[in-house]
């Protein structure tokens, strides 16, 4: 599955809509359900917010597909979620939350995406900026 | 996401419902902060009993709130946490943080 939307705020909500009925329909538990869901909307936030400097008429392209991976023994079903923008290139250094130790406002965002993604990498292809998030389905559902 | 705002001598509620997102959070921020700046109210609550979702920008402006009313002397309540604004508080680890109660009797009555 493929979405191809602009960088304006207003899309974030359909966004999530889509990816927690996508995410229930794969068969991940429903607190991850809401989670994966999270992580999508905070990585968005995070392209429109620093990647094209909340500019609205950005072409910002999401890919679904399902991965697979070899985890005691046995084949593991993921959901692989890629992120594509063409803003301009992020310092990999930057991409640090910040310590949860702190109280003020900000820098949860990628806190939020780390603790629900599997994998969470960052990778710069030409002029696309790739985020790819994937999270594999417990032992036992293999809906996908 | 909408806002309702209810007023007495002594406190503010807001009743906030649906989505605080990236495009709906500095309305939240903005409502809260004039409240607190501006109106100089003792007591700001927030009620999150109806919060569909909340991202960190929706998180950012409930501790830029506690801090503006911290630096005045005043208070900032939390209360009717729905398990998304509940979950998120705690992924965040602020739960503990903020002033919170279970319903808005609990709030008045504090």
């Amino acid at each position: 599955m493929m979405l191809a939307l602009y960088s304006n705020p207003k899309w974030l909500s359909v966004v999530r809509g889509t990816v927690e009925r996508l995410t229930e329909t794969l068969g991940f538990p429903i607190a991850q359900c809401r989670s994966i869901t999270r992580a999508v909307d905070e990585a968005l936030t995070n392209i429109v917010r620093h990647s094209y400097g909340n500019r609205l008429d950005q072409p910002i392209a999401m890919y679904f597909r399902s991965a697979q991976r070899r985890h005691d023994g046995q084949v593991q079903q993921g959901l692989e979620i890629l992120l594509c923008d063409r803003g301009p290139a992020v310092d990999p250094c930057k991409l640090h939350g910040r310590s949860l130790d702190e109280i003020r406002p900000g820098g949860l965002g990628l806190h939020f995406i780390r603790q629900a993604m599997d994998t969470v990498e960052f990778t710069r292809k030409g002029p696309t900026n790739r985020l790819r998030l994937v999270k594999y389905l417990a032992q036992g559902n293999n809906a996908l | 996401m909408q806002i309702s705002v209810r007023r007495n001598d002594k406190t503010t509620i807001f009743d906030f419902s649906g989505d605080i997102d990236f495009a709906s959070s500095p309305v939240v921020r903005d409502s809260v902060l004039r409240e607190i700046r501006e109106s100089h109210t003792p007591r700001v609550a927030v009620n999150l009993s109806q919060v569909r979702y909340i991202d960190s920008s929706g998180v950012a402006s409930l501790v830029e709130g506690l801090k503006a009313s911290r630096d005045l002397g005043s208070r900032f309540i939390l209360f009717g946490l729905s398990r998304p604004a509940r979950e998120v508080l705690q992924l965040s680890r602020l739960i503990k943080v903020f002033e919170i109660y279970d319903n808005e009797e609990q709030a008045m009555d504090s």
